[in-house]
């Protein structure tokens, strides 16, 4: 049928829907629920890893075969440095600029490296907002009571107190660096709600909250003349004699090279996992995001935390074609936006968390109350004109010029007719087990913002990614900056690839692929 | 299953499939109508690495030129927010070598006269209005360098938090203006030196410093996992 006339049940029962309440579920409902029908559940998914130091636990099939991957570089190459440095960071996003800032501002020689430019990530990306309780009704324990619950009380305690705690004083930090936050008013903080949050706490720039912040971090990194290496993906970690991390190996994607640098202190801010297209879900992440640093601090003896948990944003576009897997903000939701089966029913409390919201719709779907497009996809409609009639004519315009302007691309308009969504993948809950400092279980190896573990339990609240970015990109850039000052360089040595490879052999060798994966392999191949 | 079928969105790409042929950088290829122009690079058999970044609108990696069929007009996209049709015509941009200027943010004495000092291009444009009819964001960008250069920093700030910094109002630019990068300096000028200070903000990290919520963190860190969840389900 023509996608107009489908469309009308939506417009047709708007009205009736704008009366009703949809009840949150009760705990045992929505564990239910999540058994059921969320993917983190589907068994045949995963496989128990090997050998490593997270031997025996389970994670998705991609990921293990990855972790259990071999390195590209031989154990008795040549390991002279082409440069050194106090603190290496890789990885260009929030929490790579946040370290790079930091380390850099406190006085020691970084490097910056990272395999696409200098801001390519899924920071940029970010929608939503950035969880930061200012409100003087809300308060960082309620910030972190909201996380907890929504993370299933899996949440490491410690890092979640740190990170709501020092949250007000990273949004100073970004206001002192020219971040234009939206205000109410009197000139405070505007908040919205976000989804499974009790309180209003996202800060926001419209819908361009990541491109905003990470327009600022980005021209400040280099106004900082802080020395960077693009398009230089990190391939191998080194180790000295103790086993402590002493720098890194990157190919040189422009001419094949290999660089090594020698660094007191490495910051791993690689990212997540989304072009692993785990179970065959699409992606709304950047081209990079393959779980490079999983890989490398893996093979360090890097212990990982909840690495068998997956964020499954519930607003994945399924149609046009050309935008599948790409985000339609939860800020719809957070503004009031239906999500409505192809009865034009609503089926959830759309400000329930994203693990609830995604299991519903896929269930919405399964028990065949979906919509199909002709190339094979399923969804449920976001109903957006919603807003517009809500708040009045030109909210959708104005709240989300981004959103506007990625549909109109392509000839539809959000604010007159609903868009048609499906569950995409979005985020690694899981990663590399840090504490405070966002040090790992490796001596001098750091990781910060979506490759570490433990922060978000297993399922993350919506706008405390970018909170985590910027507070443990900034304790790991203090910490190691803070550290260098009293050690030496250590030796660069391969014993870790050495120690890796002689366990793999041990359980029937490594999976049969080299890894990190650097870049998804979508070139067509005739 | 006739009830099920009912509910499915026509598809004229999914009903009649067909190949169209586009030229990539000169060279004509046979790719499937409708892909995305960074698709339509790798099912070239492409590999592509400098040219892709958040696949989402977002990061300005993807600044492509193209042309459509019989038309002789140049346009500008990115190219993984744009379809292909038949006998279009594209080719990425190579990185564009503007200058960007190097500032201390927080220590401008004077954003507004500043501007002329960092960047003694601005005030030289010449209303040509190509950078705005190469905004692939569509910005008013000859404006906005005209309101900079005039000292309204605030709407130059508005105008361009859909920039994307793709940079291509640069290679346009007669007067060697780099718009997005003064909009960039002009906009962090706005955020850091003309807003209002938000008092609440400076008031929640008081209480945070000065220990206000110790006695509630004692409390709920001392809780057992059960009387913890209990307490996370009285939170509303």
């Amino acid at each position: 049928m023509d996608i107009h006339a489908l469309q009308q049940i939506v417009h047709k029962t708007r009205d009736a829907r704008r009366k009703q309440t949809i009840p949150k579920f009760s705990p045992a409902d929505r564990d239910q629920l999540i058994h059921k029908y969320h993917p983190d559940f589907r068994a045949s998914a995963y496989r128990p890893i090997r050998f490593g130091p997270n031997e025996g636990d389970k994670t998705v099939v991609e990921l293990a075969t990855l972790l259990e991957g071999d390195s590209s570089i031989q154990d008795n190459a040549d390991l002279i440095p082409h440069y050194t440095c106090d603190v290496l960071v890789i990885g260009g996003g929030g929490a790579g600029c946040a370290a790079a800032l930091h380390a850099h501002g406190a006085g020691v020689k970084t490097i910056l490296a990272t395999k696409l430019r200098l801001g390519d990530s899924n920071s940029v990306m970010a929608q939503g907002g950035m969880q930061i309780s200012v409100a003087p009704e809300d308060s960082p324990v309620t910030h972190f009571l909201d996380t907890l619950k929504g993370g299933h009380m899996q949440n490491d305690h410690e890092l979640l107190k740190v990170m709501v705690e020092e949250g007000p004083s990273i949004a100073k930090w970004l206001l002192e660096l020219g971040v234009l936050f939206d205000r109410q008013a009197d000139g405070n903080l505007h908040v919205k709600k976000g989804g499974g949050s009790s309180k209003p706490r996202l800060l926001t720039c419209s819908d361009y909250t990541g491109l905003e912040i990470m327009r600022v971090l980005k021209d400040e990194v280099i106004n900082q003349k802080i020395q960077l290496l693009e398009f230089a993906a990190a391939i191998e970690l080194l180790s000295d004699a103790q086993g402590h991390c002493s720098g890194a190996i990157f190919k040189d994607l422009d001419n094949q090279r290999h660089v090594i640098v020698a660094a007191k202190t490495v910051i791993l801010a690689t990212g997540g996992i989304g072009r692993l297209h785990i179970q065959g879900f699409p992606t709304s992440n950047h081209y990079g995001a393959t779980g490079d640093g999983l890989c490398l601090a893996y093979r360090m003896g890097a212990k990982l935390a909840h690495i068998d948990t997956f964020q499954y944003h519930p607003s994945g576009a399924v149609y046009p074609e050309q935008l599948i897997g790409a985000l339609v903000t939860e800020g719809i939701r957070s503004e009031g936006g239906h999500l409505v089966n192809a009865k034009g029913e609503r089926f959830v409390n759309e400000l329930d968390t994203r693990d609830v919201v995604s299991s519903s719709i896929i269930r919405e779907c399964e028990e065949g109350r979906g919509i199909r497009t002709m190339s094979g996809r399923v969804g449920v409609w976001l109903d957006t004109p919603l807003l517009d009639a809500e708040h009045g004519p030109g909210t959708v315009e104005k709240h989300f010029p981004a959103m506007m302007m990625q549909f109109d691309r392509f000839g539809i308009d959000i604010s007159k007719d609903p868009v048609l969504i499906y569950p995409t993948l979005h985020y690694q809950n899981g990663g590399v087990k840090i504490d405070t400092n966002s040090e790992t279980n490796v001596k001098n190896l750091f990781v910060a913002g979506e490759a570490s573990g433990g922060l978000h339990g297993r399922n993350r609240l919506m706008g405390n990614s970018l909170l985590d970015l910027m507070v443990f990109g900034k304790r790991s850039g203090l910490t190691a900056a803070g550290r260098v000052q009293s050690m030496k360089q250590g030796a660069l040595t391969l014993k870790h690839v050495q120690r890796f490879r002689a366990e793999g052999k041990k359980h029937g060798n490594a999976s049969g692929v080299i890894s990190p994966m650097i870049l998804p392999a979508y070139t067509r191949k005739v | 299953m006739a009830e099920e079928d009912v509910n499915v969105i026509d598809q004229p790409e999914v009903m009649k499939p067909r190949m169209v042929t586009i030229e990539i950088a000169g060279k004509k290829v046979d790719v499937p109508e409708g892909i995305t122009v960074v698709k339509a690079m790798w099912y070239a058999g492409m590999d592509v690495v400098r040219g892709v970044g958040c696949l989402g609108g977002f990061c300005g990696a993807c600044a492509t030129y193209y042309r459509t069929k019989d038309d002789p007009k140049v346009r500008t996209c990115l190219a993984c927010q744009m379809a292909v049709q038949d006998g279009m015509s594209f080719t990425m941009m190579p990185p564009f070598p503007a200058r960007k200027a190097t500032y201390d943010i927080q220590k401008l004495q004077d954003p507004k006269q500043d501007l002329f000092n960092l960047y003694p291009e601005a005030p030289l444009c010449r209303n040509c209005n190509a950078c705005t009819e190469a905004c692939p964001q569509k910005i008013d960008v000859r404006e906005g360098v005209w309101k900079a250069v005039f000292g309204d920093f605030k709407s130059v700030s508005e105008m361009f938090m859909d920039c994307v910094m793709c940079g291509m109002c640069t290679p346009v630019c007669i007067a060697d203006i780099a718009p997005n990068l003064v909009a960039l300096y002009v906009s962090r000028a706005q955020g850091a030196h003309f807003s209002d200070k938000p008092v609440g903000l400076d008031a929640r990290i008081k209480e945070i410093q000065d220990g206000q919520y110790n006695d509630e963190w004692n409390k709920i860190l001392k809780m057992s996992e059960k009387e913890l969840a209990d307490h996370c389900a009285t939170v509303k």
